[in-house]
């Protein structure tokens, strides 16, 4: 089905009042946690990870894009009135973000976001539209080792390229590739890493991990450094743009999408790379005048800019997952595990097999694009409420609700000893400034990869050279070993040089 | 160094993990179905891969460490009683959520998390986290149909479990 009567269908189906509901509550809900400290939207999803037993797949899908696309629109409001980035994306935002609120101009920067936020949100969702089928043609030519190879590649990047230490960014995938080993072998039925344990033979659970990382391990880190005093939430003031902040705006919000969008779409995912580039690139470009506002009091710039490249690059990890089944993000894995609970194998046949529920999906994300920037602009105020829940109670909600996800899907206490042992780890993870993103998506991944791995070897009757012989299995692990050696290689070449 | 000592104590435990994982492998049965990759193999090198990572850790925390180079660490001091009371909240939670219910085990969680954040009006609290524990209950049980463990309280209110 081509992209416009894909659309057509969609919009058909995401207009009928339940399905609006799901994305209107999905909308309020991600703005709601995206502007609360502590909790983002994979854990979100994961916590209603119970409602896919009760709720249609085309529901349970327009509420978790929603609360995708609403976290990146509360986030902003976070870093710019509390200059407290929850994210890697909005570490951009809040860097000008917050000295514009400071200087009085907190109104403009939030409107900025929003309506930067919404450009690059229908920008990235019309390139789902367009790019997805394009992918999809490309994916149904892919065989076993080709996807083999795409998966080493996506694990190389999310672990090693992004973070801080290849070391131990590789570290945590192999921690979540253990993880994720545990239970049995779906081929030979053999029980594997179990100790066993008879509880453990249908694996650990996708949400009882991300819980742990996500939830458990982050309020015990923000515990062990605990400082007690008020961080202070800047004043919002009148939402509104002069003309002259819109003609500033313009440009930045288009540059970013481009710039972000891209990066959501490869492997190489993550937010960190393009909001930076951009923020850089409106630096640049900037007019002198401007240029003395970046740093000191505040460029509107680096508001628009920044934001817009978060929201596509967010847009932009949806691509791969609809089309390849590959997750580049932890927020992406989950609502994998969701397309799996559904007993969906998301990869190039959904587009085919499942074509109203995708269309209907990308159709709700432009009704959801619509519905937050309508939230937010005016109701902007409100969610600078939610930022007075005093933080004490906050976590102790957060930690319970961690709970009843855990307990809620199998009533058993090994599991929420499980939950908070990882949780624990999770906790030393943040402290020794492990990545944790990887752990969820070795977990995922990392059976998928296997089942590659093993049906390409009994297609080539166990020859391992099929990996390197097949020419684009070849190029895609050529790309992984660049993404892995190439930084390190360029640094030992400019030490020669220099 | 202290920093140094924690780093080791860091690679130590991935080392372990790595360890724990080739000992998981060796007791897999090797599977009596022919396959050309049998169940065994990844794991074997998922462990390997732990292991040699766990030495490489090592390595660099002989060598000085990395915990040095984390700013935010040099920020604020290790807050003994925070962790203390938050241990002390999943301890309470796994210990009563048995023979009691989730209410119960949910609120007295809810209630030491907030000391360890620092909240001192323990019995707002107090109300605060049944309410918001009950309120949850229900909505996760009637609205949604998933049990969260009934007990106690839910018994009271909504008769004998179902």
């Amino acid at each position: 089905m081509d992209a416009i009567s894909g659309l057509a269908l969609g919009f058909g189906n995401a207009l009928t009042l339940a399905n609006l509901g799901w994305a209107l509550l999905g909308c309020f809900l991600g703005t709601a946690i995206g502007v609360l400290p502590g909790i983002g939207p994979a854990l979100t999803i994961a916590l209603l990870l119970p409602i896919t037993f009760t709720v249609s797949a085309t529901g349970a899908f327009i509420l978790f894009c929603g609360i995708l696309y609403g976290a990146m629109y509360g986030g902003s409001t976070t870093s710019i009135l509390l200059n407290t980035p929850g994210e890697g994306g909005s570490i951009m935002t809040a860097l000008e973000g917050a000295k514009m609120a400071r200087s009085g101009r907190a109104g403009p920067a939030l409107a900025t976001a929003a309506i930067g936020s919404f450009v690059a949100g229908t920008i990235g969702t019309l390139g789902i539209a367009f790019l997805g089928p394009v992918v999809v043609e490309l994916a149904l030519k892919l065989g076993p080792a080709e996807y083999f190879a795409l998966m080493v590649l996506c694990f190389i990047t999310v672990s090693a390229v992004l973070g801080g230490s290849v070391l131990r960014g590789l570290t945590s995938l192999a921690f979540g590739l253990t993880l994720g080993l545990i239970g049995i072998d779906l081929q030979t039925g053999q029980p594997r890493l179990t100790f066993g344990l008879p509880e453990l033979f249908d694996g650990v659970s996708v949400v009882l991990v991300a819980v742990a990382l996500f939830a458990v391990g982050e309020t015990l880190h923000l515990a062990w450094r605990y400082a007690e005093g008020k961080s202070e939430i800047l004043p919002v003031g009148r939402i509104s743009m002069s003309r002259a902040e819109w003609r500033r705006s313009l440009g930045p919000w288009f540059r970013g999408s481009a710039l972000g969008f891209p990066f959501g779409v490869m492997p190489a995912g993550g937010s960190e790379m393009p909001t930076m580039l951009s923020y850089y690139t409106e630096r640049k470009l900037a007019s002198p005048e401007a240029q003395a506002e970046f740093g000191t009091r505040g460029a509107i710039e680096g508001v628009a800019g920044p934001e817009a490249a978060n929201n596509a690059a967010a847009a932009g990890t949806l691509v791969p997952m609809l089309t390849l089944g590959l997750p580049t993000s932890a927020t992406a894995a989950i609502m994998l595990s969701a397309f799996q609970s559904y007993g969906i194998q998301p990869g190039p046949l959904l587009f085919t097999a499942q074509a109203e529920l995708i269309w209907t999906l990308i159709a709700s994300l432009f009704i959801a694009n619509v519905m937050l920037v309508i939230l937010n602009l005016p109701l902007v105020g409100l969610w600078a409420r939610i930022l007075k829940i005093p933080q004490p109670q906050l976590y102790a909600g957060i930690l319970v609700f961690a709970t009843i996800g855990t307990y809620g899907i199998s009533n058993s206490v090994v599991d929420l000893m499980l939950l908070y042992g990882i949780g624990i780890i999770a906790m030393f993870m943040r402290r020794f400034d492990f990545p944790v993103a990887p752990v969820v998506i070795g977990m995922i991944l990392g059976p998928m990869a296997e089942q590659a791995m093993r049906q390409a070897l009994t297609i080539s009757q166990g020859d391992w050279t099929t990996f390197v012989t097949r020419p684009i299995s070849a190029a895609i692990l050529a790309l992984a070993v660049l993404a892995l050696a190439g930084p390190r290689l360029y640094a030992a070449w400019l030490r020669r040089a220099a | 160094m202290p920093d140094r000592r924690a780093d080791i104590g860091a690679a130590a435990f991935v080392l372990l993990l790595g360890l724990i994982g080739f000992w998981q492998a060796i007791a897999i049965p090797t599977s009596p179905i022919y396959a050309q990759v049998g169940p065994k193999a990844v794991p074997f090198a998922v462990a390997t891969g732990l292991t040699l990572l766990g030495g490489l850790l090592m390595l660099v925390a002989l060598r000085g460490g990395w915990s040095r180079d984390i700013e935010d660490l040099n920020d604020a001091p290790v807050n003994r009683r925070a962790i203390a009371l938050m241990m002390a909240s999943l301890l309470a939670n796994l210990v009563l959520i048995v023979p009691f219910g989730f209410t119960i085990a949910a609120t007295a969680q809810f209630v030491l998390v907030a000391a360890a954040f620092g909240s001192r009006a323990h019995g707002r609290n107090l109300l605060i986290a049944f309410l918001v524990s009950l309120g949850a209950y229900t909505l996760f049980v009637k609205l949604l149909g998933v049990n969260i463990g009934a007990g106690l309280i839910e018994g009271l209110i909504f008769g004998s479990p179902v």
